[in-house]
């Protein structure tokens, strides 16, 4: 390869007006590393095939998970990439960090890798990208001396994450921030060491708009919710009355239930029929916060498209107390029930929505002990061949 | 890759596993384990026995949960943990067990 990168093809990635990586990469070419990352993605294209090995076996001691392993095919003509690794580090709840917290990562990112990251992996991790073997043990070191830690990957527990919670938003019905803490260090062993069938996302949202997209993305959605009826001000109703807002149209009409209804400057809500889709809370702020006694719902099965198809989190739980008084005893309680149930009978690669899918909801729920309900399926009875253990006894009788 | 030992070649894939299965005998076992910087133990033959024993029935490496469960039914529930297998072999069951006990890399993802 001559010293001048041509790169005719990842230039057109550059036109447009968006943000591009390819003008990211390049400004940071003067590294070896990333020089020759852009000469194996420029022949990727080029050849219309990719150049990476599959995998590799890498990681830390003491750990199963957090590193993935990355090797060029073609490390003869691309020795920058001959190994190119990426490191997972455990985000902070919420992703909140100073300014100090950045720049100690990125010191020692410089120092041991490319110094490229990805802000943030879609299970929440600050992604390193781009490091050698033989750097992997002084990383770990120096992350963990300034109290980071490594998150996960593989079949383990992966890092979980959270919406900003009741740290900057109104609507959280729990502490985000606090559970997804609890959890990541009372499961240390879970995320690191890797032993489940497949990987096991959880996902905590602090209200039903559902922030870290935790139904769609992960295996156990933790959404907050209320069971009582929505607050109402209706002084600040009357304020947006005044104001000429038009009400009927961008929150009557569109509540999917159609349980809202306005009589003069007062907003009164059938909550007996609402489904929680926290639209008018969301158009209405100043007048509307979720209600009093609050908690959260569990769906499990997100999940995207790989192995089988991708799968929208199905209702499992529909209240749930988080309550951090007491450790958060009922959600520690529920998901090692799950665990247990998903690792004595979930095939290898399997993950826990596939699992309740070819197991049927029926078994998944006798396994983890939670009693059916109606608010986990759709409709009433729209599938005559599902039955509950009771309907059986009624006719044997 | 390969190594020498007792005057005999062995060869290796890129991270140091066996290629001829069959070339194992536990001096190689031992090197492989010294290479790692893992000294065998009773508990460690423990270990490498059952994945090789495991193999040999299913000719394929176990998922650790088995590995686990059997540990567990064999030696006791001490000796049943995934904290236990990271003891004995820091690496993971998966890297190090396997490679030390002459297995095919496991396939494992992201």
């Amino acid at each position: 390869m001559s010293d001048e990168l041509k790169t005719p093809l990842l230039d057109e990635l550059e036109k447009g007006p968006w943000p591009s990586f390819i003008k990211d990469l390049k400004s940071m070419a003067d590294r070896p590393m990333v020089k020759d990352l852009l000469g194996q993605l420029e022949k990727s294209y080029r050849d219309k095939r990719g150049y990476w090995k599959h995998g590799g076996l890498v990681g830390i001691m003491g750990y199963g998970g957090g590193v993935i392993g990355r090797y060029s095919a073609i490390p003869e003509d691309f020795p920058g990439v001959s190994h190119f690794h990426t490191v997972r580090v455990n985000q902070p709840s919420g992703w909140f960090y100073t300014s100090e917290a950045l720049n100690e990562i990125m010191d020692i990112w410089d120092e041991h890798g490319s110094g490229l990251t990805n802000m943030h992996g879609s299970t929440g991790d600050m992604v390193l990208l781009g490091t050698t073997t033989q750097e992997l043990e002084p990383i770990f070191r120096e992350l963990t001396a300034k109290d980071w830690d490594l998150g996960g990957s593989g079949s383990d527990l992966r890092t979980p994450s959270c919406c900003i919670g009741p740290a900057r938003c109104q609507n959280a019905c729990y502490d985000t921030l606090a559970l997804t803490y609890n959890i990541t260090h009372k499961y240390q062993d879970e995320l690191h060491r890797p032993m489940f069938n497949y990987k096991y996302k959880i996902k905590m949202s602090g209200c039903p708009n559902d922030c870290t997209a935790a139904m769609a993305r992960s295996d156990m959605a933790i959404i907050g919710i209320w069971k009582d009826d929505i607050q109402i001000d209706q002084s600040a109703i009357a304020e947006y009355v005044d104001s000429g807002f038009n009400i009927q149209e961008y929150v009557i009409e569109k509540c999917p239930t159609k349980c809202i209804t306005l009589e003069g400057k007062e907003l009164k809500i059938d909550n007996s029929d609402c489904l929680k889709c926290v639209h008018c809370i969301n158009v209405l702020p100043k007048a509307l916060s979720p209600g009093k006694e609050r908690g959260a719902a569990i769906a499990l099965g997100g999940k995207a498209p790989i192995v089988e198809g991708a799968l929208f989190a199905t209702l499992i739980v529909p209240f749930i107390e988080i309550d951090e008084e007491n450790g958060f005893e009922e959600v520690h309680d529920l998901l090692e029930r799950i665990w247990e149930f998903w690792d004595e009978h979930g095939m290898n690669r399997e993950r826990i929505g596939e699992f309740i899918e070819r197991v049927t909801l029926k078994t998944f729920l006798e396994g983890i002990g939670v009693e059916p309900m109606p608010q986990q399926i759709t409709q009433p009875r729209d599938n005559p061949y599902i039955f509950y253990e009771e309907y059986y006894e009624e006719e044997t009788e | 890759m390969s190594f020498e030992l007792n005057g005999k070649s062995y060869e290796t894939d890129d991270d140091g596993y066996l290629i001829n299965l069959e070339d194992w005998n536990e001096d190689v076992a031992k090197y492989i384990a010294q290479q790692e910087g893992v000294e065998m133990t009773d508990a460690h033959w423990e270990v490498v026995n059952f994945l090789r024993d495991y193999y040999s029935e299913y000719k394929i490496a176990p998922m650790i949960k088995i590995l686990i469960k059997e540990m567990k039914k064999m030696f006791g529930p001490e000796k049943g943990s995934n904290a236990y297998l990271y003891q004995l072999y820091p690496a993971g069951p998966a890297l190090q067990a396997c490679k030390i006990a002459g297995l095919p890399k496991p396939t494992g993802c992201v």
